[in-house]
């Protein structure tokens, strides 16, 4: 049959591509899936790690990264870290930034934040950020692992969309975290990650074990530290995603007993039309 | 199918409003006695899902735009702070950009539908050409609508769909920049491009408008092709029998669409545009939406000068005209097929011939996802070549060799024959009209 043959053909073409991106991997390898709290429809968040998580940040990463679209006061809503209102206030006038502004005199000047304030950075511009990074500015992170995503292929990226797989950006961004390897020739400034594309990154190898201290006994491990920070950095990104899979689920639930309902009436309004 | 109108106002009110603005009697004789043909099945839902994603878009867009700044500096967190702090603004922009994707999915299940049972075919020439435009309106509301939150992606996809126009010989430049209303994309496309879309959503509700007039004259075709002969055993009214379908098939559409708006709602999009637009910085992939796919494909194809002696067409005009040739070819469709049977559940050859079409349109899709390097550019060319024999020699030469299956000879009696084929009850009431068996 015609058609057989091309579907035949059309199945070929299809074997080809999945064939092509494993050509490619030996440049770049696909992050490990890793099993996150907020995976899958009925994944939540895990407040205690997104409280590590922004420990993490705080002490290692803040003196590199902004996260400009998070507000202090955002970390005790609720849906992400839950750190108590108080506590936040305090976080915020002992932050290590200072927020910038322009002061009664017209000049620059500077105060200590707000829990209302959004997190200041650690630079004032871009140039400044530049200029301290060997020319290569450190993004802001807030939406870092949604802005990253790597090519899942055929015939993955169909089973996604019914198994709702979707963390590609936080696997990649605990993969890189976690992806530094010595004894590789780089060009000057910049290190060698297996993860990362092109492997030559700008970013040093930040995480070493024991470097932060939990005071819940979690394993003091870089494995844990990325997973952690990263899990932050997805709530970050995603802050409504509780509220979010919550109000879907129960749009889920009447859609399907609604459908049901009209299904049932549109039997008994047809019933007589054949006869 | 309208025929003379059978509403009688009831009350006082009603006959005074009838006799000076007959409005209640046109929802009467549209919604609720309009006759339809009994026989359609599930493909024909999609008309009313589509008209209530037109809706659902325009209520979810006129309120991002309340909570949008275009401008480029702003763009892009003015939409994260809808993501963050507007109440339910999360739900409100994944609902808008999944929908967007969903009504293309509604959009192509239509149009297919309309491809498998030659819904094209006279009396319906206009009805379908009215179809091709609210899809062409609809590719640019989407193209422009995904520039506004000024990610990479929004950015360098403007930055590839606008300059496609500077190949257009002579007046290429200056319709360029007037897109840009400068020379760059910059902070006065942004301007334009809002603008239009929001304007073009209240222009496809025009067409729209239109497409439901000339349906309501010609009257739905049917599974079997063959048009409606006695309206009282061929069609049910609208209301409820329509009604009550479309019912069904929306809510069920609706749980697909919140499926992805709901539990993977940055499926469809690309990440790079979660990275605010930099006009300095190329993103390694320019790849436009899913449903421009083909498209993406068919323009990319052509990498050659194509020279026709008198004079050249350089690749890049090339390319753009086999692209816009692509989406114009479907104007002609209903005089490019030559067949007199209008339903391919009667043409065994068309049947093979649809499916490898719609095969040949998903290794398109598959293609303009790839980058623009061997095999792809060779696989594209070829897929480009199959997508126009279909149009341009399947069609007109398949109605001219094929044989047709013997038609029912009307809707009723293909329908007590589907019945009897079922072996369900035995047919009683309706047995007089007795089917006619045909070889
Ligand atoms: C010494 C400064 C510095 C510190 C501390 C630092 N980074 Fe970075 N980071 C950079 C620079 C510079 C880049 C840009 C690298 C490039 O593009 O080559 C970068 C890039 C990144 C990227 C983007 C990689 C990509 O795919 O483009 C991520 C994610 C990241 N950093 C996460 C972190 C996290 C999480 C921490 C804390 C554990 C951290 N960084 C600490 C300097 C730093
Ligand atoms: C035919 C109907 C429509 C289609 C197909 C459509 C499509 C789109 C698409 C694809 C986007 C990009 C989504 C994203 O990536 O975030 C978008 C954004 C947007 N649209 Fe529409 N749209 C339609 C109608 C409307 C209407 C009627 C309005 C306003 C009156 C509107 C206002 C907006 C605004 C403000 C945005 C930017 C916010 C955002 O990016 O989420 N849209 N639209």
């Amino acid at each position: 049959m015609k058609r057989f043959s091309l579907v035949l053909a059309a199945a070929g073409l299809i074997g080809l591509s999945a064939a092509m991106p494993a050509a490619k991997a030996a440049e770049q390898l696909n992050p490990p899936r890793y099993g996150w709290s907020f995976a899958g429809m009925f994944g939540m968040y895990d407040r205690a790690q997104l409280q590590r998580g922004f420990q993490v940040y705080k002490e290692v990463c803040a003196s590199c990264h902004s996260v400009s679209l998070l507000s202090f006061r955002n970390l005790s809503q609720p849906g992400g870290p839950e750190i108590p209102a108080a506590q936040v206030a305090q976080i915020a006038a002992d932050w290590q930034h200072k927020v910038r502004e322009i002061g009664d005199d017209g000049q620059p000047a500077e105060r200590a934040p707000r829990a209302s304030d959004r997190i200041p950075g650690p630079f004032a511009n871009i140039k400044a950020a530049e200029a301290a990074n060997g020319g290569k500015a450190p993004p802001d992170l807030t939406l870092m692992p949604k802005a990253r995503s790597y090519e899942r292929g055929f015939p993955w990226f169909i089973i996604d969309m019914f198994t709702l797989y979707q963390e590609h950006g936080a696997d990649y961004v605990k993969a890189f975290l976690t992806g530094y390897e010595q004894g590789h020739e780089t060009p000057p400034g910049t290190h060698y990650n297996k993860y990362f594309p092109g492997n030559f990154v700008g970013m040093p190898n930040m995480l070493q074990p024991d470097q932060v201290t939990y005071s819940d006994g979690t394993p003091q491990t870089v494995q844990q530290y990325a997973a952690d920070v990263t899990a932050f950095l997805m709530w970050a990104a995603e802050p409504h995603m509780e509220q979010r899979k919550r109000i879907g689920f129960q749009v889920l639930l009447f859609l399907l007993v609604f459908a049901g309902l009209t299904y049932f009436t549109k039997k008994k309004v047809w019933k007589d039309v054949h006869a | 199918m309208q025929g003379h109108s059978h509403y009688v106002p009831k009350t006082g009110i009603g006959k005074w409003f009838d006799a000076r603005l007959p409005l209640p009697r046109l929802v009467y004789d549209s919604f609720i006695a309009y006759p339809v043909p009994k026989n359609l099945n599930y493909f024909w839902t999609f008309g009313g899902i589509l008209s209530v994603m037109l809706v659902a878009q325009i209520i979810t867009g006129v309120v991002l735009a309340m909570h949008y700044t275009a401008h480029v500096d702003l763009a892009f967190n003015s939409i994260e702070k809808i993501m963050r702090d507007v109440n339910y603004g999360w739900m409100i922009r994944y609902l808008h950009a999944n929908g967007a994707s969903m009504f293309f999915v509604a959009v192509y299940v239509h149009m297919l539908r309309g491809l498998y049972y030659g819904s094209y075919k006279a009396p319906r020439e206009i009805l379908w050409i009215l179809g091709v435009i609210i899809y062409l309106l609809m590719m640019a509301t989407a193209f422009m609508g995904y520039v506004l939150p000024w990610g990479q992606m929004s950015l360098w996809g403007a930055v590839v769909i606008t300059n496609l126009f500077s190949a257009i010989p002579v007046v290429g430049p200056t319709i360029v920049e007037f897109l840009w209303g400068g020379y760059s994309v910059d902070n006065p496309t942004l301007n334009r491009f809002f603008s239009l879309h929001y304007l073009l959503p209240f222009m496809i509700a025009g067409v729209v408008a239109l497409h439901v007039w000339a349906l309501h004259v010609t009257g739905q075709n049917n599974p079997t092709g063959v048009e409606v002969k006695d309206i009282k055993k061929d069609t049910v009214p609208f209301t409820p029998y329509a009604t009550i379908k479309d019912a069904f098939g929306i809510i069920c559409f609706f749980i697909l669409f919140a499926w992805f708006a709901f539990f993977q709602p940055n499926y469809l999009g690309h990440a790079v545009n979660y990275v605010p637009g930099d006009p300095l910085v190329t993103p390694a992939h320019i790849v436009p939406e899913w449903y421009f796919l083909p498209f993406y494909a068919i323009l990319r194809a052509i990498t050659f000068d194509i020279n026709l002696i008198v004079f050249v067409i350089p690749s890049k005009l090339g390319g753009v005209l086999a692209m816009f040739a692509a989406i114009a070819v479907l104007a002609f469709l209903p005089w490019l097929d030559t067949s007199k049977v209008k339903s391919t559940a009667y043409r065994p050859l068309h049947k093979q011939f649809f499916w490898a079409f719609v095969v040949v349109c998903v290794m398109l899709g598959w293609l303009g996802s790839k980058p623009a390097e061997y095999p792809y550019t060779v696989l594209s060319l070829i897929f480009t070549g199959l997508y126009f024999a279909y149009f341009l020699l399947v069609l007109p030469l398949l109605g001219l060799f094929e044989t047709p299956k013997a038609l029912p000879a009307s809707i009723a009696d293909a329908v007590l024959e589907q019945e009897r084929k079922k072996g369900g009850a035995p047919v009683t009431a309706g047995a007089n009209a007795a089917p006619q068996t045909k070889g």
